[in-house]
């Protein structure tokens, strides 16, 4: 049995919102894949729950007016792999979440829920950080749009107050319109193992130049982050192959990633260069470039 | 506060209405207020999909489920596969293919190979399909080779 003290059912987002600000020790819980695990490890915190687990409300995947593209926080991966808009529109962002856990864990899991945990190794955030994603969150009356970069504050802390509920990643047609992407994750295992490094790459290609270029790592410092100096020296150079070696030299001065039982800061280091030239160069092929 | 809540679901085709502790998984409610010992608790945290059902013909993994989740939705577990004391396509392939040692995976095996089959009749799946979509599963007997012998013969009954 898990150690609950206390289990409420939200039947909406505002309904959520007033459970939590009621009961002020109480955690959400979604998928409950993290929560609990949590629960089951006995780890403090997480006996009172607010459950959105399958709320209608906050399971959506569609395109606006605007041809924004909005994936509501309760969306579990399967449903993402399996959207004719993703699909379309962002299939790195597929790639990305098929490679968390097995079918039972993507069948069950969120996207809203992988986010608010804070960790680096969240393997949709990067796909989000590099398609410059922007998280709408609700309170009390009240609604505040983020961008996933400063969403994330530090390890397993993420810009939520008390009473704030995630519910939707918007992505502007100016961040996918003309873009090609790649996501790529390296584990020990080839399945259910959580990420050494993952590396997502979004470009835009123009003549065989590149008009635009990101790059953004899960594991490779204390939360996901994108590498802004390697990314600037990028920008409006002509595809070669020598490029993508530079571009695996200028990535070391942006990244700090660290020793865990998993694997060696060096040895992360060498992943986090090997992974910047692979998927940039998948990146570039789906752009119709040649490399 | 009572820990109790009743909720009716219906397992394996038939409806049933329970009081539960709400504090229990899936998992718990079927081996132990059910008697339905089939799917089987291995790590309790989803990796090794040992306790794996069908939830409105969605795989999970019941011992991360919480019991109230499965509020007026259908449950099937590996009791209700064989109808009129034949099994089911899908076991019985695991038994020709000798996919059976310990038997431990097995139900949770048979639950992914019958949901991953459903969805997959007659196309023509990869090697690296199967693996994939039973990536949820662990067996520390087998070695995986007449597992996947099985999870073949479950998508092409008549090749051999
Ligand atoms: C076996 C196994 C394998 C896994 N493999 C991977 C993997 O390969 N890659 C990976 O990235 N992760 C993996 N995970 C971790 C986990 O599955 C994911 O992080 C998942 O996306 C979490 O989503 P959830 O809906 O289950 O979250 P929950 O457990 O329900 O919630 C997680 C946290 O988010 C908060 N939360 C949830 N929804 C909201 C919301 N709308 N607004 C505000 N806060 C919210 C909760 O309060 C909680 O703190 C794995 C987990 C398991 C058990
Ligand atoms: S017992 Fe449920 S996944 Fe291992
Ligand atoms: S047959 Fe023993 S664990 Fe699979």
């Amino acid at each position: 049995m898990f150690d609950l003290k206390k289990h409420m059912k939200a039947n909406s987002i505002d309904h959520a919102i007033a459970l939590l600000l009621e009961n002020p020790d109480a955690r959400l819980i979604a998928g409950g894949t993290d929560v609990l695990i949590k629960l089951r490890n006995g780890k403090p915190g997480f006996s009172e729950l607010v459950d959105i687990h399958s709320l209608e409300e906050l399971n959506f995947i569609q395109q606006d007016e605007k041809n924004n593209i909005l994936i509501g926080s309760g969306v579990v991966f399967t449903d993402i792999i399996q959207s004719d808009i993703i699909k379309k529109h962002i299939p790195m962002l597929c790639d990305a979440v098929q490679s968390i856990g097995g079918p039972q864990i993507r069948n069950i899991a969120t996207i809203g829920g992988n986010n608010c945990n804070g960790v680096t190794s969240a393997d949709s955030a990067s796909t989000l950080f590099a398609l410059n994603a922007v998280l709408e969150i609700r309170g009390k009356g009240t609604t505040r749009q983020v961008p996933v970069s400063d969403f994330y504050l530090g390890p397993g802390k993420v810009d939520l107050k008390k009473g704030e509920i995630l519910t939707t990643f918007k992505i502007t047609p100016e961040n996918y319109q003309g873009y090609f992407g790649y996501f790529y994750k390296y584990a020990m295992r080839n399945a259910m193992d959580i990420a050494t490094i993952g590396c997502a790459v979004s470009l835009k290609t123009k003549k065989h130049i590149i008009e635009d270029y990101r790059i953004a790592y899960g594991v490779a410092g204390p939360v996901p982050m994108r590498c802004p100096k390697t990314e600037k020296s990028v920008i409006n150079r002509k595809v070669s192959k020598s490029l993508l070696d530079e571009i695996s030299q200028t990535i070391e001065t942006d990244v700090s990633p660290r020793t865990s039982w998993r694997a060696t800061k060096d040895f992360r280091m060498n992943i986090i260069k090997e992974l910047s030239k692979r998927a940039t160069k998948e990146a570039l092929l789906r752009a119709g470039e040649e490399v | 506060m009572t820990t109790f809540r009743e909720i009716t679901f219906s397992i394996n085709g038939r409806p049933r209405t329970l009081y539960i502790d709400m504090r229990k998984s899936l998992l718990e409610v079927l081996r132990q207020d059910l008697g339905l010992t089939g799917a089987k608790q291995g790590c309790g945290v989803g990796e090794c999909g040992a306790c794996s059902v069908l939830v409105d013909e969605v795989l999970v993994d019941s011992c991360i489920y919480l019991a109230i989740w499965a509020d007026n939705k259908n449950i099937r577990t590996i009791e209700g596969e064989a109808k009129n004391g034949k099994l089911s396509r899908v076991q019985q392939a695991y038994v020709d293919e000798g996919a059976v040692q310990c038997g431990f995976c097995t139900p949770g095996f048979i639950m992914a190979t019958t949901s991953f089959t459903q969805k997959c009749t007659g196309e023509k799946i990869t090697e690296d399909e199967i693996r994939k979509s039973h990536a949820g599963n662990l067996c520390r007997c087998t070695g995986y080779q007449n597992i996947l012998k099985a999870v073949e013969k479950s998508i092409h009954p008549d090749k051999e």
